[in-house]
């Protein structure tokens, strides 16, 4: 293997396989060396196309184009002819709309792009740059001139006149801040807010909240929710339907053996195995939908945070940092159960005021 | 057949025109402005006309939306919704899917463009990086590209989150936590955004305005002097035969760039119209109502929010309680650091660049990737990152597709998150050098003909030919990538004399280290390889010329 390049003529016909990252051979070039042809990227000029191409690509474009004017009066037509009104009709008459607009579109940028290829001159035009500083003089002129403004209006040798305006400009530029003030309520409602959910308030008739199923609001009888493994999602009577209520009190039920439930659930806020825990989680509140029975593993399904129910749900897995508040329960003289009291700690994403809410928890002994 | 006079209805407008504006003197300057031609500058193009394509289905769909949270009992034509209490927004997403005609093409046309119009804009903005056409004087356009980008995301997520199905609502919830877990303000915006609690009754005509006034207006606004500054600088061009840093080569604007122009727009609505004919996006229908009660498993937000979906799941459980506050890291850290790692990168890049390697000249030849190994290494790092973030995004569907554990995808990316960006550095540092050896046995040696030639020795050799002239000067258009005045010799600067001030110190000798690695020519063109070793040299990734 030698670079032996001088001796040998150039042989005819054979393309080798391109450089990898060179302009393809589709665009007229090889990477063998040749003669150079008008038209060849490197030669300047403007090369006209034979007239015979031209005409060839003014019979293709107007093909194209015709086939436009078809798809425009199929969309037209389509509009007319399928009407909507259940998912099926909506679907045929997607197809039928989207199908004649695309079909419409595609053969106006082929009949465009043959018009450019085959009826236009080939060009290779060149033209200059230049540098984007304006010469040394125009700069000089510019200077010139900004200082004789600076002088002229006085804004430097007249301290008065410039620090009034400015000062006068301050509150004005926090008018807009201002106005949007009532986009949200008052500051000392927030944290407040986050702390607490209807759980925590009695009904009207000043009886504790029931737990009821999502969907059905049916009220849960204590000894019906009687099989071990067995999940509700439940939300609080009389908030069904209430969004911003269900964002923070939205529960998920467990009913355990006994024996199964584990140091990390509080016994006393449970009633014969059943356990609610907040179904919102801890990481940034989606709802922690997913369970299996088998493990006692609530999984979160956005970020698979993953708690063990049985232990009070405390993280074992992902990016939550802390369990899922346990709300406490009990049954009425109905045998329904209730909450007896809003959730010990704020349920949801972590917030900045929001503290370490469950080490105070933890010394006054189980409560708030 | 040429025209002699030009028809009246033209020449007509274009005297009115010129008497009123002068667009004469405009146009003589403009008409042939010559566009230079290669296929990575029309990725640009793609996001322009997708943005059309979103302004003009967008506009169509406010006619229809209602942008309210107010609950009613939906009574349109979906039956299995009927009688369903939901939110005005999401009953009018439906109204307009399947009671409007032409509705569900314009919805799914612009979530399709949505995807396209971020795509496009990604992988164009890929492209102006690896050929460093952000160079002087190109910094600005590219840092209006970078906010371009950074609000794109921000638009795709109010439009996201406007149709109100539970899918939506999963991405808002997301949101909100957290925009509440940022210390100090985080309760602040998120009462406000909300105007009030999660998730209360304004977001969503909030995100209206947000979606189809504020944020189109200041993305036009940025798209027009984006394209401006575009026509004022001129195009980059590829290296090439008779293509220098001061012309431009190429077709002329009118007629050729201008109908080329047009057929890709053309062709960019088609393509648009073909998926939201025949590709469903975001069937809302089958996600139900919002509510925050419930998710549906296995939902997945758009791709461009992939990373961020990715980089939550990946971090373990963090948060610190100082003094009665409260600092949740693991939502912190993955919302904000991926992001402002990548998107402050992205801008600072040219000005960290311009500081390593000190040069301040205009460059109008785009750089081919190889020849500035360590900027493509760095990108391809980057690129790296979030790929894998991204693809965390979706690691429930990874493990079930490939029957792992869910968990195990998750301690993969921890680690892979640090170690794939360092990896694809290494490879693609190798990989541009190969390159650039393959390129310098092309000019060196010849291009290897395919005819073998037997010689009077009775050794058999393969004949080289010169390369194609416009090939050769696409390779030569090579330049060594600057350094800094101080840092070129061999060993420390500070023998070829006393560096200049700004060079002495820790920072100054950091710059110069810096600028010896990143600058130079690590493979020259013209360098002489030993025969017969040549073949063996190519692409083998040997490390001969690895400066560090
Ligand atoms: C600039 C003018 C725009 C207007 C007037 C507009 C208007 C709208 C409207 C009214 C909706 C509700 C659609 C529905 O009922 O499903 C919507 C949804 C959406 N918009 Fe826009 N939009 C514009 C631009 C954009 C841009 C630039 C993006 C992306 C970066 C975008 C992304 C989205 C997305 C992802 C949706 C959800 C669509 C769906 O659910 O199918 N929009 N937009
Ligand atoms: S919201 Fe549950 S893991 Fe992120």
């Amino acid at each position: 293997m030698t670079d032996n390049n001088h001796d040998i003529e150039q042989p005819e016909g054979r393309v080798p396989k391109r450089v990898i990252g060179t302009p393809s051979p589709a665009t007229g070039t090889s990477v063998l060396g040749g003669d150079e042809r008008p038209g060849d990227r490197g030669v300047p000029g403007v090369v006209p196309q034979s007239e015979e191409t031209a005409r060839k690509g003014e019979r293709i474009a107007a093909f194209c184009f015709l086939l436009t004017l078809l798809g425009g009066i199929a969309f037209i037509v389509s509009y007319v002819v399928f009407q909507v009104g259940d998912i099926d009709s909506a679907r045929t008459s997607n197809v039928a709309l989207g199908g004649s607009l695309a079909l419409a579109l595609l053969s106006m940028a082929a009949g465009m792009v043959v018009w450019v290829r085959l009826v236009m001159p080939k060009y290779n035009m060149v033209q200059e740059r230049h540098t984007m500083a304006s010469d040394g003089q125009t700069r000089e002129y510019v200077t010139e001139t900004f200082k004789h403004g600076v002088d002229e209006s006085g804004f430097v040798k007249r301290p008065l006149l410039r620090r009034t305006l400015l000062l006068a400009a301050a509150p004005l530029g926090l008018v807009p801040l201002v106005v949007l003030r009532d986009l949200g309520p008052r500051y000392s409602d927030f944290p407040e807010k986050l702390r607490h959910t209807v759980w925590g308030e009695k009904t009207k008739n000043g009886k504790p909240r029931r737990l009821v199923v999502e969907g059905t609001g049916a009220p849960i009888r204590a000894a019906d929710f009687n099989s071990p493994g067995g999940i509700l999602s439940v939300v609080p009577e009389g908030y069904e339907h209430d969004l911003n209520a269900l964002a923070k009190a939205t529960l998920i039920l467990l009913k355990f053996r006994p024996e199964e439930l584990k140091s990390g659930t509080n016994l006393n806020w449970t009633h014969d195995g059943i356990v609610a825990y907040s179904k919102i989680c801890t990481h940034v509140g989606c709802p922690a939908a997913l369970y299996e029975q088998t493990t006692h593993h609530i999984l979160c399904p956005c970020h698979q945070s993953t708690f063990d129910a049985a232990d009070g749900a405390k993280v074992i897995f992902g990016p939550a940092a802390r369990p899922l508040p346990q709300l406490p329960i009990a049954v009425d003289e109905e045998g329904f159960l209730v909450a007896t009291a809003d959730f010990a700690v704020p349920p949801g994403p972590s917030f900045w005021e929001r503290g370490d809410a469950e080490a105070t928890v933890r010394e006054n002994g189980g409560h708030a | 057949m040429s025209i002699t006079t030009v028809p009246k209805p033209i020449a007509g407008t274009s005297s009115f025109l010129d008497d009123r504006l002068g667009a004469g003197n405009f146009l003589k300057r403009n008409l042939r402005k010559i566009f230079p031609d290669h296929w990575s500058f029309l990725l640009g193009e793609i996001a322009l006309y997708s943005f059309i394509v979103l302004l003009l289905t967008g506009t169509f769909l406010t006619f229809f939306f209602k942008p309210s949270m107010g609950e009613v009992p939906y009574e349109g034509s979906y039956e299995p919704l009927q009688g369903i209490m939901m939110s005005e927004a999401y009953a009018s997403s439906l109204h307009i899917s399947f009671d409007v005609r032409g509705g569900l093409l314009m919805r799914q046309m612009h979530h399709w463009a949505a995807l396209l119009f971020i795509g496009g804009m990604m992988v164009h903005s890929l492209r102006v990086f690896f050929t460093g056409a952000y160079r002087k004087p190109r910094e600005l356009n590219w840092l209006i590209g970078v906010l371009l980008l950074t609000l794109a995301l921000f638009e795709g997520l109010t439009g996201y989150s406007l149709p109100d199905d539970l899918l939506s609502g999963a991405g808002l919830r997301i949101t909100e936590g957290v925009a509440i877990s940022l210390p100090l303000v985080g309760t602040w915006i998120t009462f406000f955004l909300f105007g009030g609690e999660y998730p209360g009754e304004d977001v969503i005509s909030r995100f209206y305005s947000l979606h189809i006034l504020l944020i189109p207006g200041i993305l036009l606004a940025l798209i027009t002097a984006h394209l401006i500054l575009m026509w004022v600088q001129k195009h980059t061009q590829m290296p090439g035969k008779g293509r220098t840093n001061e012309n431009v080569v190429g077709a002329p604007f009118y007629p050729a760039f201008m109908v080329k122009a047009g057929a890709y727009t053309m062709f960019t609505f088609g393509v648009i119209a073909l998926l939201g004919a025949f590709a469903q996006i975001n069937p809302i229908w089958l996600f139900g109502p919002y509510t925050p009660a419930d998710i549906s498993a296995g939902s997945q937000p758009d791709f461009y929010m992939g990373f961020l979906e990715g980089s939550l799941r990946l971090m373990p459980a963090w948060e610190i309680n100082i003094a009665g506050f409260t600092l949740p890291m693991s939502v912190l850290i993955p919302a904000l650091v991926p992001m402002g790692i990548i998107m402050t990168g992205l801008a600072l890049y040219p000005f960290i660049e311009q500081w390593v390697t000190g040069d301040r000249r205009e460059h109008h030849i785009a750089d081919r990737p190889r020849n500035n190994p360590h900027r493509t290494s760095i990108g391809m790092a980057a690129v790296t990152f979030y790929g894998v973030l991204w693809l965390l995004g979706a690691n429930d569907e990874l493990a079930s597709f490939f029957h792992i554990s869910l968990n195990a995808t998750t301690y993969v990316g921890r680690v892979l998150v640090f170690l794939g960006p360092a990896i694809a550095y290494y490879i693609t540092y190798r990989i541009c050098l190969g390159l650039q050896r393959s390129d310098a046995a092309v000019i060196g040696h010849g291009v290897e003909s395919g005819v073998i030639k037997r010689l009077p020795t009775g050794e058999y050799i393969e004949v080289h030919v010169p390369p194609n002239p416009g090939i050769e000067a696409h390779m030569r258009g090579k330049a060594p990538v600057p350094m800094l005045p101080g840092a070129d010799g061999d060993g420390d600067g500070e023998r070829n004399g006393v560096p200049p001030k700004q060079l002495r110190g820790p920072l100054g000798r950091l710059r110069v280290k810096m600028s010896r690695a990143y600058g130079g020519e690590k493979i020259p063109l013209d360098d002489g390889h030993g025969h017969g070793e040549e073949h063996a040299a190519i692409g083998s990734g040997e490390d001969r010329s690895l400066t560090h």
